[in-house]
């Protein structure tokens, strides 16, 4: 499975965001996008998701399942958490593991694996930011789909909470997902191509920065 | 368990607990048909013949109420998003959405009304005729109003705008349903013909709503 | 096709530009003889010489309802085959639509007002174009409270389409309405059979009108079009400044 895009171009309530954008991630791969703010990591994102239509180029999914759009295949974590606080911590979970099909975890064992297992009777009214944020990871972990599309995921999460991440992309890449995060910061992850979006005209998927070979 | 019933019953567990929306409801309702008599005096006679127009005005209003928080919540915290990363077609994830605000808002006020129609002097055939067409009527009302709302989904005070959309074209619905309702009183010869247009209406807009209003968020999500 | 053609914005200001003077002079000349045609028709027998409001009367409701079907028109072009000056040309019918439905509405009241005694009753006809008002006010309203034209344009076309879905069936149930209410007495602004001598300064009229909403619309085109230029330009200056 590969996500490919050649020449793909942005625009947002009039004004053009980029242009000119090629990457190719496969199975196995992750994909960094960087840029200063306004550059549009998170326009990218919604892109691929299909919430914004591409104003130029082409945006294809080689493989995967040929009767689903990409956003059916793919998990989209934006900036917010889709936490209803009036839910708790289990019946938020349990509707999205229900709504978008299901998972092969239990509930009761990912709210562990993040952390929040003491929790999950509570309301999510009383979950503090980061606690929501892992959450709404969470979801990532119940529901099995191929392509991760990732806004900032470790915003608002701690120390901990990053590495716990980290630990999920990994096993999601060596599952054979592929991975598209727009970030500011290092994710912590072995392998990684990067696309710089604040170069402007034939933005090309970076240098990959190769470390410990990880077999897969 | 079925994506669209886990949705249906997402969507009535949160009315059920944020502050007793459905309760709202109801209580909106009585309060629009408790102020009808001070403004038009307390004559009995002309209350009891304006009865069931002041219900159904107020049922309309009850309904456009909810209406604004349809897909508002779900807009503001990210859960449209993910609802379109669905399998299901949005038409029918949104025909659920309405179907728990039918249930929710409507169906109580319903329940209420022939205890309202008593302060009204609602006689007793006009009283079921009454519950009947707002059984067969309020959907159309929610299912005409999701439109309003998915248009108005992502706009501040979208709340005035909605109404100002969606009122107009309830007029028919309003028109058949209070028609109906007053001839339950004289027979059933009259009551047919706008009963009959009710549930005609009422099965057009459970068709037409949702594929307007999913082609409505699908432009509006950005 | 011509519309095609027209689809470039700098090509249809340029269009626009060579029309509009000859559209106005066109109105105005159909105008002139259309009123003058109006003045030697003769008065009615029993409303007198109010009945020439109609002349302004009813082709007004014609050209709010004229200037809908646009609309649903330009919104198909917007969703379906997303012809960029379908917007421009939705956004620009709007208000007029609007005036012409409400000049209706005055023009029908003070019709009526001889007539009836009252400046408004629930007549069928009236009600309907007043409904219609409304929902050109929703419109009006949407555009000005989206931000983004283009996204502006998408949820204008959705609730033009609906409405015109919705006008016949409005229109159904407020004559059924109000035959269930009126009862003995039915108002009727139509007045009698439509005599010849009454029908050519009408039909003139109606001319006459059409001629004005092109104008005023193609005019209004062209300034929404500049709007929008200006728009691009400041947010050019804006990301600029960086």
């Amino acid at each position: 499975m590969h996500l490919r895009a050649a020449d793909l171009a942005c625009r947002r309530g009039g004004r053009e965001v980029f242009a000119g954008v090629d990457f190719a991630v496969g199975a196995g791969e992750a994909l960094a996008v960087t840029g200063r703010n306004g550059a549009g990591k998170s326009s990218l994102l919604r892109l691929v998701a299909g919430y914004i239509r591409p104003a130029g180029g082409r945006l294809w999914l080689d493989g995967g399942d040929p009767e689903l759009s990409i956003a059916e295949q793919a998990h989209y974590l934006g900036h917010q958490d889709a936490v209803k606080p009036s839910l708790s911590v289990a019946e938020n979970l349990r509707f999205w593991v229900a709504f978008l099909g299901g998972g092969a975890s239990k509930v009761e064992d990912v709210l562990e694996s993040i952390g929040l297992g003491g929790i999950a009777a509570l309301p999510a009214a009383y979950l503090s930011a980061g606690q929501r944020r892992r959450l709404s990871i969470a979801r990532l972990v119940a529901v099995k789909r191929p392509i991760w599309l990732l806004d900032e995921p470790a915003s608002t999460l701690d120390a901990a909470g990053s590495d716990r991440l980290a630990g999920f992309m990994q096993s999601h890449l060596a599952d054979g997902g592929l991975i598209v995060a727009a970030t500011h910061g290092a994710l912590g992850l072995n392998s990684i191509q990067e696309l710089s979006l604040d170069r402007s005209d034939h933005i090309r998927a970076a240098q990959a920065h190769p470390a410990a070979e990880a077999s897969s | 368990m079925n994506p669209l019933t886990a949705l249906l019953l997402r969507d009535m567990r949160i009315a059920v607990r944020v502050g007793g929306s459905a309760l709202i409801g109801v209580l909106f309702f009585v309060v629009v048909v408790t102020l009808t008599p001070f403004a038009v005096g307390p004559d009995l006679a002309l209350l009891k013949r304006i009865g069931p127009a002041i219900l159904w005005l107020g049922a309309l209003l009850a309904s456009l109420l909810a209406l604004d928080r349809l897909f508002a919540s779900d807009h503001e915290d990210g859960s449209l998003d993910l609802i379109l990363t669905g399998r299901a077609p949005l038409e029918l994830v949104i025909a659920a959405k309405g179907l728990a605000h039918w249930l929710t808002t409507a169906v109580p006020l319903i329940i209420a009304a022939p205890l309202i129609g008593l302060l009204l002097d609602v006689e007793a055939p006009a009283q079921s005729g009454l519950v009947l067409t707002l059984l067969v009527g309020t959907p159309a009302l929610t299912f005409i109003g999701i439109i309003g709302a998915a248009i108005a989904v992502s706009l501040r005070r979208g709340g005035l705008l909605l109404a100002i959309i969606v009122l107009p074209l309830t007029v028919p619905v309003l028109i058949f349903g209070v028609a109906a309702a007053n001839a339950a009183v004289t027979g059933p010869a009259p009551f047919g013909t706008p009963f009959t247009v009710l549930c005609a209406l009422t099965l057009a807009s459970v068709v037409v709503g949702p594929f307007a209003a999913a082609a409505a968020l699908r432009l509006d999500i950005e | 096709m011509w519309i095609s053609d027209l689809a470039n914005p700098s090509r249809f200001l340029r269009a626009a530009n060579l029309a509009i003077p000859w559209l106005g002079g066109a109105t105005l000349i159909v105008f002139a003889f259309a009123l003058y045609r109006a003045m030697l028709a003769p008065d009615d027998y029993q409303q007198g010489a109010t009945v020439k409001i109609m002349f302004l009367h009813v082709p007004s409701a014609w050209l709010g309802m004229l200037a809908w079907g646009l609309m649903t028109i330009a919104a198909l072009g917007t969703l379906v085959w997303r012809h960029p000056l379908a917007d421009v040309a939705a956004k620009a019918a709007a208000p007029l639509g609007a005036a012409f439905t409400l000049l209706c509405l005055v023009t029908g009241s003070l019709w009526g007002r001889p007539e009836w005694g009252t400046y408004w009753v629930w007549d069928a006809r009236l009600t309907s174009e007043l409904i219609l008002f409304l929902l050109y006010l929703a419109v009006l309203a949407l555009w000005r409270t989206v931000e983004d034209p283009s996204r502006a344009a998408r949820a204008v076309a959705i609730l033009t389409i609906v409405g015109a879905i919705d006008l016949p069936i409005i229109k159904f149930s407020v004559d059924w309405w109000n035959t269930l209410h009126q009862g003995a007495s039915v108002f009727r602004l139509g007045g009698s059979t439509i005599d010849p001598t009454i029908l050519t300064p009408l039909l003139l009229k109606a001319a006459a009108f059409t001629l004005l909403f092109v104008t005023l619309l193609l005019a209004a085109m062209r300034n929404e079009i500049l709007r929008r230029r200006v728009r691009t330009l400041r947010l050019l200056q804006a990301s600029a400044a960086g």
